[in-house]
């Protein structure tokens, strides 16, 4: 297996405060990653390390084997690093259809044609159709985004990764702020990404993570303090005592 | 010309050209309508199409793209300068050449003061857009030996139009190469924001973080978008140097920048109709509440102004088209 992110020693402190201490992951093609950790635990900042938001310390990154430390986050999203906002960031005035045009344009490099229109391409529009399909956003995909559900954004924030055709993708917090109906409908779009896909994926939502993940690393005051599958990560007391707490106690209870 | 883009199979495909064939109708009849009742005038017209170009401009950067400028003046003063500096300096007194010395002139100072300026955002991206067209315009006074200075740049004497339209006081050939000069920039700026370059503008408008996150070029984007709005604003520019044959101080200043930025508010930002609407209502209100009322006209300005802000906030096209589309819903 060829390791798509590498992380090297990654350290990152904003003044005295270490918030990313020496964390060092390695992820290969398929696998599912569960990023979990008690608030203020760091995760956050390492999305934004990976993504290049943040300037670590020191450390390195390498993407698809490429070192990717000093580049931009617009660098790194051309070498396939995809990711999804905590908070959607979407463009209120266009339709969904719309921001998945752009989003596959700008990964075909065609995204600054001055003529035309992003519909003129049928290869473009098949692959809107089909992101659209995936994860149920057909009958929404004409109106603005403005107007649509907030588990809907949430959907097209995965679709918008998606059209970038990412080998590693980031999600933060996918179900963040969504009814208890729609996590349904984004864990059945997690479960359909593609499977050559290297996905990290942060989230409180602790059925969703066990659902999801193959692999669960936690993360407590900036330093990884597991990293195993998720059975074992109930059972291990350091997990437990930092974070778990009674989730845990019911799951070993049941 | 426009055979390749009707092609496509999108929902509405062929609607926005139809759309546009009647809109380009409909300014080419307000063109006639001018001719027909202000013969004798036609110089203010040739003034409200210089103008127009420069809030179709403004529109494109600041109703498509988000760029808060007060500063627009500073592209459209840079063509005219520029036009007229090749007529009277260079003796480049053919017209269609002093247009495009125009575009250039436009484009070149968009280029450099667009590094600056869409380094700032919001109330910074402002004040860097007021500072570079005061800092032009100090310029333009200093160096007298090319601009004239304060006294205006005088003495340019186009040629007759492809060597057959005499340029003269009636101002007919002027006006008749505004109009297709209008129609033609307007032609290509709809095609322009349809273009998937134009909906990457209105998305940075929107969230540029999402922009930068599709792994769009922000800056970059803005940056060429800046450059057309002054290509665009400094054929205006040149247009109002051919037509009134003297270049001031005045197309440099604070006050058109500002005016300007009023009329897109007036027509409606984001459509480029609005534009258009808002330079020629704004221009012409002006010239009849001045002639009816010398004394307090800017006041009647200002009082309409607040009236369309409060009442129709959208802009003039802005209303017409909710009040459109409000009458269609009532009918089904």
């Amino acid at each position: 297996m060829t390791a798509l992110l590498q992380v090297e020693k990654l350290r990152k402190s904003f003044g005295g405060l270490a918030v990313t201490q020496d964390v060092s992951i390695t992820m290969a093609a398929g696998e599912r990653v569960a990023l979990i950790g008690p608030n203020g635990a760091g995760k956050t900042t390492f999305v934004d390390l990976v993504t290049g938001h943040l300037r670590p310390d020191s450390g390195r990154l390498l993407l698809c084997g490429v070192d990717v430390t000093k580049l931009s986050p617009t660098e790194r999203v051309k070498l396939r690093l995809g990711r999804s906002f905590q908070v959607t960031r979407l463009f209120l005035s266009m339709t969904a259809r719309e921001h998945l045009g752009l989003s596959v344009m700008q990964r075909c490099g065609t995204a600054g044609r001055m003529y035309g229109h992003y519909q003129d391409n049928s290869q473009v529009t098949e692959e809107i159709d089909q992101l659209l399909g995936l994860l149920g956003l057909n009958l929404v995909a004409d109106q603005k985004v403005a107007e649509i559900a907030y588990g809907q954004q949430r959907l097209l924030e995965i679709a918008l990764a998606l059209a970038l055709k990412p080998k590693v993708l980031l999600l933060d917090e996918p179900a963040a702020g969504v009814p208890q109906n729609d996590t349904q409908r984004i864990s059945a779009a997690l479960a359909a990404l593609p499977s050559d896909l290297a996905v990290m994926m942060i989230d409180h939502d602790m059925d969703l993570v066990f659902r999801f993940a193959t692999r669960v690393v936690v993360l407590a005051a900036g330093a990884i303090i597991f990293d195993g599958s998720p059975a074992e990560v109930t059972k291990d007391q350091r997990v437990r005592e930092a974070y778990l707490g009674s989730y845990a106690h019911d799951h070993n209870g049941s | 010309m426009f055979k390749p883009f009707i092609g496509s199979a999108a929902a509405g495909g062929t609607k926005w050209f139809l759309r546009d064939v009647f809109g380009i109708g409909v300014i080419l009849s307000f063109a006639c309508v001018g001719f027909v009742l202000f013969p004798n005038n036609l110089s203010l017209l040739t003034r409200i199409v210089g103008i127009a170009l420069l809030v179709l401009s403004l529109d494109l950067i600041t109703g498509h793209c988000g760029v808060a400028t007060l500063g627009q003046s500073a592209v459209f003063g840079a063509g005219a300068y520029l036009a007229g500096i090749a007529a009277v300096r260079w003796g480049i007194n053919d017209p269609l050449l002093m247009i495009a010395f125009g575009a250039i002139g436009g484009a070149i100072v968009a280029a450099l003061s667009g590094v600056i300026i869409l380094r700032g955002h919001g109330l910074t991206q402002l004040v860097l857009s007021i500072a570079i067209a005061q800092m032009l315009q100090q310029i333009a006074n200093k160096a007298s030996a090319y601009t004239g200075g304060s006294d205006g740049l005088a003495g340019i004497d186009p040629l007759p139009i492809f060597g057959l339209f005499v340029i003269n006081l009636w101002g007919r050939a002027t006006y008749a190469l505004a109009i297709v000069l209008v129609v033609l920039v307007f032609i290509f700026l709809r095609i322009l924001t349809r273009s998937p370059f134009g909906m990457l503008c209105r998305g940075i408008k929107d969230d540029p973080v999402r922009a930068r996150a599709m792994g769009a070029s922000v800056r970059g984007t803005l940056l060429k978008a800046y450059v057309i709005s002054g290509a665009v604003a400094g054929m205006g520019g040149a247009l109002t140097a051919i037509s009134t044959q003297v270049v001031g101080l005045d197309s440099l200043s604070f006050q058109l920048s500002a005016q300007s930025l009023v009329m897109l508010v007036l027509g409606g930002a984001g459509t480029l109709y609005g534009a258009l609407i808002g330079a020629v209502s704004f221009v012409l209100f002006e010239d009849f509440v001045s002639a009816a009322n010398p004394f307090h006209w800017l006041t009647i300005v200002g009082a309409l102004l607040v009236a369309v802000v409060l009442f129709a906030p959208k802009g003039l096209y802005g209303e017409a088209v909710a009040l459109a589309d409000r009458m269609k819903r009532d009918r089904l």
